[in-house]
């Protein structure tokens, strides 16, 4: 917030400065490229889009002006309601676990150990690498028969899974590569938090005989705390509209046990080809993830101000 | 309290090891995959170093009819995107960071947060009337919507952390806000475009599902060549691992290379976004 105030000010002392005569606003050419490109290949897509969702449009036949129709099929379409069920209890355990094992993660790369730096590269590399690849390459450890993750489950004595290829587990399966994947990020994001914080606190605990975890849950875990929940959120908008894992494994399977409204948004636009229906599921989707975001981003404040309090 | 500092010590190595594991014990299985034989591949219990080694996994993978134009349009379509996304992308940050016109940056917020399918329906129909479809035009340019807010997020934190002192100096000067722009504030900028460059050529390298709707049997990306791989020949794991490993080696090496710029840039937007 601080680098916000001072930049507003900075230039608002550079234009008064010259004193000259009043100067155009000359940055404009810096941006005009950028506008270009942004109006043409993001703004255009979501006014089309929009347009669209009042269409009947099908991929070689005429378009038909529909008003809200599109909209009205959506809460009678049973496979587009069970699709919200899954986004939900996908996004739900999607932001909960990586949220805690990143926190602790972070807890843990805190602290100085040998290789650090190395390991820590190692640990952000499931949420760098291509997403496709990983999805192969989990697909073949969830093979009933052939396997590995059943071996390693044989080892402490838990019968074979069928994983992605039973309806009951391919939610909680997907999840796992999910979490395994997007841990890192909250680790990183929480961990530029603890090390920003005053070692002060810690000095004083120590003196007077504080453990580790009193420490953590007294001190840092409060302190943290407003980066914890901007992890959730980025993680929480994230996995709403997950797609690359979900669609490279299951393509929304077994049955449609795992379709996201992103996977089934998929179907609809092009396997089907219904591209006005395909529109008002998207607009309905996008409108869904900005209300999300907007929601939480005024939850967070209201953390912020009952954490650190109206003097901050 | 030796004691006790020596249990920490073992209580870290453990917490360490249980963190770590999972990722190292993922490539490292990936890596055996794509090593082995059938026989080993399909064998119970598993086989983690097998007797003889398939090398010939990478060279199949590499001499399959398509490999090789399927790994130059990934260069092409991701080298594109990400200096057409630098070229107007890195003055755009300088100028929004300097007018400090922050509403704009929501608008490059948004563009985050939109699901990139939603992208794909406009963009496909205007390819199509556009008569683009079966080139690589289309990928490039709907890889910009992945590249170009990247570059601006950052490039706008980044300048906003520059000093103004010097621009304003040889404003008074009277070099032009462009020669101030090329001479002063770009050539500080440098670490700031090296990770908006590495992550824009991740996130466009990764990237899926623009390729699985707009490539063409010619035109595919290597993400999209080994989802169809996928569909193909279910039952060789070893070229199939061998083949993943080889799309996503090269994002691998960056991160251990340039870790701390990819890290500096993940956060930037995250932590500044208050």
């Amino acid at each position: 917030m601080s680098t916000l105030t001072e930049a507003t000010s900075a230039t608002a002392s550079a234009e008064a400065a010259p004193g000259r005569e009043w100067r155009p606003p000359s940055y404009w050419p810096f941006v005009i490229p950028a506008l270009v490109v942004v109006l043409a290949i993001i703004v255009f897509p979501w006014l089309f889009t929009i347009w669209m969702s009042f269409n009947e449009w099908k991929v070689g036949s005429p378009t038909t002006f529909v008003g809200l129709a599109n909209y009205v099929r959506l809460p009678n379409d049973p496979r587009f309601v069970e699709a919200v069920g899954h986004t939900v209890v996908y996004t739900a355990l999607s932001v909960l676990l990586p949220v805690i094992l990143g926190t602790f993660a972070a807890v843990v790369f805190h602290a100085r150990f040998p290789f650090r730096g190395i390991l820590r590269a190692i640990f952000i590399m499931p949420m760098m690498a291509t997403p496709v690849a990983i999805a192969l390459v989990w697909t073949m450890m969830f093979h009933p028969q052939l396997g590995v993750l059943n071996y390693l489950l044989s080892l402490v004595g838990i019968g074979p899974q069928l994983w992605v290829f039973h309806p009951a587990t391919v939610i909680p399966s997907l999840v796992l590569v999910e979490t395994w994947q997007w841990t890192p990020l909250v680790m990183l994001i929480v961990l530029g938090g603890i090390a920003a914080l005053p070692t002060e606190p810690y000095e004083s605990a120590q003196i007077d005989g504080a453990g580790i975890w009193q420490m953590f849950r007294y001190i840092t875990l409060p302190l943290i705390l407003p980066f914890v929940f901007i992890a959730a959120m980025i993680r929480t908008i994230d996995a709403v509209k997950s797609f690359d894992i979900i669609f490279a494994i299951t393509q929304g399977g077994p049955g449609s046990a795992s379709e996201t409204i992103n996977v089934y948004l998929y179907s609809v636009a092009f396997v089907y080809y219904d591209l006005g229906y395909g529109s008002a599921i998207a607009v309905i989707f996008f409108a869904l993830i900005i209300v999300l975001a907007a929601v939480l981003l005024y939850l967070r404040q209201r953390t912020l101000w009952t954490e650190i309090g109206p003097g901050a | 309290m030796s004691a006790r500092q020596l249990l920490g010590k073992v209580g870290l190595g453990f917490a360490v090891f249980v963190i770590v594991s999972p990722a190292i014990l993922f490539f490292l299985w990936m890596a055996s995959l794509s090593v082995k034989f059938e026989v080993d591949n399909a064998a119970y219990p598993p086989v983690f170093i097998p007797e003889h080694f398939a090398w010939k996994n990478y060279a199949d993978v590499v001499a399959s009819n398509r490999f090789l134009t399927y790994f130059r349009n990934s260069l092409v379509v991701t080298g594109a995107a990400t200096l057409l996304a630098m070229l107007v992308g890195v003055p755009a940050g300088y100028g929004i960071a300097r007018m400090a016109a922050h509403k704009s940056a929501v608008v490059i917020l948004i563009a985050r947060i939109t699901p990139g399918l939603s992208y794909l329906i406009p963009l496909f129909l205007l390819f199509q009337w556009l008569g683009l479809l079966g080139t690589l035009w289309p990928q490039i340019i709907i890889h910009l919507v992945v590249t170009v807010p990247i570059v601006i997020w950052i490039m706008i934190g980044y300048f906003e952390t520059t000093p103004i002192e010097l621009e304003e100096a040889a404003l008074i000067d009277g070099a032009t806000r462009w020669q101030v722009f090329r001479h002063v504030a770009l050539p500080i900028a440098k670490p700031g475009l090296a990770v908006a460059f590495i992550l824009a050529v991740i996130f466009s390298w990764n990237n899926f599902v623009f390729g699985i709707v707009l490539a063409g049997r010619e035109t595919r990306t290597l993400p999209v060549a080994v989802y169809n791989m996928i569909s193909f020949d279910q039952l060789s794991w070893g070229p199939l691992a061998a083949a993943a490993l080889i799309v996503t080696f090269p994002v691998l090496l960056l991160t251990m290379f340039a870790q701390r710029q990819i890290v500096a840039g993940l956060t930037a937007g995250a932590v500044k976004g208050g």
